[in-house]
């Protein structure tokens, strides 16, 4: 197995860490500790649970009891759990957009000055905002994530486009030409999503909300241009009118199978898509290029993981040594490796085996540019009210700004701001 | 309650009726009486009565409590380890109900109206094709075990399931039913798009997963009509609509009035149908009362209070409605 030698580094590394920086070798305290991971259970579990293996095999003080939590669940279980105080894992792998929220409830155990949060330098700076949280450090980055322009390589050029479109009006452009030139559609949208919207606006210049002023910017101008933006696409039939239930599989699914040429997706469905008719036997023909920019910038949303201490666990030596050891360059690489995950860690992107790999190299450069999102208690519920006001303008029924309208009053209600 | 079977020293033997005592003593004798008579009962009963009061009691009071304050996530009190956090919400009275019932939060009324058409078209549809299939099935036919069988499956089927799969026929692009259309020549349905057709979809997967059920007890109801009945209406000449509308209608009655009431209970706060199929979307068209107070509990930070207050309010509706159609059928000289 090619992992062999690296695992065989990382081992020896993790070994060898506790000596360093002290001068004399740590006594390593006993402990126990649960983790819950919410990886995928049949593609990226495996893979998790040979590193804990390894991380309990260098050292057999600390034993790590592994549990595969449905990432869907995992939140409102860990809520429950935390707040009755029973139950609740040590260790959680948390979704980015969780973690201001955990800690504002005061499930978090802060992480500065621990052992857990080793060479804080090499984070990358976007996935390392997610971890903070008024000041101070709730979490450690594990994985980083972002949506890229995804393309269909041959129908872009049966409608003569080499190039995959750089701005949203070459977007537009390019789909309306595969629209006209091929059988399939040229673009997709995900359009009830408004973690899928932010591209858009971002191109404008936009953003959900401004967390320092304290103030709703949803609906404003470049809201409202970003989504009009959304509706043109549609309405010119550049997009396919998107279904809008179940509208992320059927996009998946009309991608995969060549039905359409471009769509907006993360790193996490690259698996998914190279299993597709379109891309099983020719892997070239699935490109993978920056967002398109617009009048106002460009960029696409932050998403991706953290390992996150929960507060009452009483083993937090354990549990530092433990995250230390995930979210250390060796274990990012090897994990990289084998699942195309991308590293939170600046220097693992340095290593060749892991920017060889292709979902690595082909989202690099989306990395990037991506931006922080807003990362505030109510950060888990700012995307729910899309999915309730966006159908409306889609099909035709409200306008841009009565949609965002509606998104903003959600907002207020929540959040209290103006 | 020991009187009977081992006598208190002082205490009568057996206790007789209170002759020539007081109101009271009259009242307590009455009382005594009566539990000495259902002693053996009560002591049966006790344990399953506490669990009973425990299991539901417990969690009911605390819901009403709840529903009386603004408490959040954030606001009541937990233990995280070593740090104990002290609750922090306030009793805010009526202040729920009132934002609710005044529309500020959680939309009431317009989801009440969803969910009284959903439950009214849903329960009526399961009625009437469930007492259909149970004529048909009634009759002798060959092979009409097998038909019985293949009539339940639709109950056996584990609601996510049907609700995955009823998703999946409707999807505009990829599924069965469009699919069907485009082979006959007939433009596609955006299905779930539309907050017309989407409604009309979770109808036909509620109604499709609903009639075993009606079907099977109305079928048991049909069997314990008597035969006779049948034979001395058609000695008298009645035609076979009046047969079904005098002898098969009240004959019914006692096994309609409880399984309608139950599946008018069970319709209103039908939970996965409309979770899984349409998620409440599109928007939050076919957001029933039920997935409504979900959202409030579960969506970001859990609103206990709110959603506790929008719980109570499902619950006294559905009290309200049992009470008038239990009453309802008492006059009528149903048999419950």
């Amino acid at each position: 197995m090619r992992l062999a030698p690296i695992a065989a580094a990382a081992l020896g590394l993790a070994l060898a860490l506790p000596a360093c920086g002290t001068g004399a070798p740590a006594p390593e305290a006993t402990g126990e500790i649960t983790f819950w991971d919410t990886s995928d259970a049949t593609t990226e579990a495996p893979a998790v649970r040979r590193l804990i293996d390894e991380f309990n095999a260098a050292h057999p003080d600390y034993t790590v009891h592994y549990e595969n939590v449905p990432f869907a669940d995992a939140q409102d279980t860990f809520k429950t759990a935390a707040q009755s105080g029973d139950g609740a894992p040590d260790v959680l792998r948390a979704d980015v957009g969780w973690v201001a929220e955990l800690a504002a409830l005061g499930y978090l155990a802060p992480l500065d000055g621990t052992p857990a949060l080793e060479d804080p330098d090499d984070f990358l700076p976007t996935p390392y905002s997610s971890t903070r949280y008024e000041g101070a450090t709730y979490a450690v980055p594990q994985v980083t994530d972002a949506l890229g322009l995804l393309y269909n390589t041959e129908l872009l050029a049966e409608a003569g486009h080499t190039e995959p479109p750089a701005t949203m009006a070459d977007l537009k452009r390019a789909a309306l030409d595969v629209g006209e030139r091929t059988d399939a559609d040229g673009l997709y949208l995900n359009a009830a999503d408004g973690f899928f919207l932010l591209p858009h606006y971002y191109a404008h210049g936009g953003d959900l909300l401004d967390t320092e002023a304290q103030r709703i910017t949803v609906n404003d101008g470049a809201g409202v241009a970003a989504l009009e933006e959304v509706l043109d696409l549609i309405e010119s039939g550049a997009a396919a009118r998107p279904a809008l239930t179940d509208t992320y599989a059927t996009m998946q699914t009309a991608f995969k199978e060549g039905d359409v040429a471009m769509i907006f997706n993360g790193p996490w469905a690259m698996g998914d898509l190279r299993a597709g008719s379109a891309f099983a036997e020719d892997p070239a023909n699935l490109g993978v290029a920056p967002v398109p920019a617009g009048p106002g910038g460009q960029g696409s949303p932050t998403g991706g993981h953290d390992y996150a201490v929960y507060a009452g666990s009483g083993e937090a030596e354990a549990a530092h040594a433990f995250i230390r050891f995930m979210a250390s360059a060796d274990t990012q690489a090897a994990l990289s490796e084998e699942l195309g995950l991308l590293p939170t860690r600046a220097s693992v992107y340095e290593r060749e085996e892991v920017a060889s790999h292709p979902t690595v190299r082909d989202f690099a450069p989306v990395v990037e540019t991506a931006r922080p999102g807003v990362w505030i208690p109510e950060g888990g519920t700012l995307f729910e009210p899309f999915t309730k006001q966006l159908p409306a303008a889609v099909s035709g029924s409200a306008t841009a700004q009565e949609a965002l309208d509606g998104v903003a009053a959600d907002y207020r209600a929540a959040l209290g701001w103006d | 309650m020991a009187t009977t079977l081992s006598p208190a020293p002082g205490a009568p033997p057996r206790l007789r009726p209170g002759r020539g005592g007081g109101g009271a003593r009259a009242a307590a004798g009455r009382l005594r009486r009566a539990a000495s008579r259902h002693f053996y009962a009560w002591l049966l009963v006790a344990p399953v009565a506490a669990v009973t009061a425990v299991l539901i009691g417990v969690p009911f009071a605390r819901g009403l409590y709840l529903s009386l304050t603004d408490a959040t996530e954030a606001t009541v009190g937990r233990t995280v380890g070593a740090d104990e956090i002290p609750a922090a919400y306030d009793v805010v009275g009526a202040g729920n109900y009132l934002a609710i019932l005044s529309g500020e939060v959680g939309e009431f009324w317009p989801r009440l109206a969803w969910t009284v058409v959903w439950t009214v078209v849903c329960v009526a549809c399961h009625y009437g094709l469930g007492l259909g299939l149970a004529l048909l099935l009634q009759r002798p036919v060959r092979g009409r075990a097998a038909y019985r069988v293949a009539m339940v499956l639709p109950w056996a089927v584990p609601p996510f399931v049907t609700a995955f799969t009823w998703r999946f026929l409707f999807n505009q692009d990829y599924g069965v039913f469009n699919a069907a259309l485009g082979a006959v020549g007939l433009p596609a349905v955006p299905w779930l798009n539309d907050p017309f057709t989407a409604k009309v979809a979770v109808i036909v997967v509620n109604v499709w997963m609903g009639v075993p059920f009606m079907m099977l007890a109305l079928l048991g109801g049909l069997q314990s009509i008597p035969r006779e009945h049948y034979e001395a209406a058609r000695v008298d000449g009645a035609s076979a609509w009046q047969r079904f509308v005098h002898i098969t209608l009240p004959g019914l009655r006692p096994v309609s009035a409880p399984v309608v009431l139950l599946g008018t209970i069970w319709t209103f706060n039908q939970f996965p149908v409309i979770y899984l199929v349409t998620g409440g979307g599109p928007g939050d068209s076919t957001e029933l009362l039920v997935t409504y107070a979900y959202r409030m509990a579960f969506s970001g930070i859990r609103d206990y209070g709110g959603s506790a207050a929008y719980g109570m309010l499902i619950l006294v509706l559905l009290a309200a409605m049992a009470l008038v159609y239990q009453r309802a059928f008492r006059r009528g000289g149903g048999a419950w």
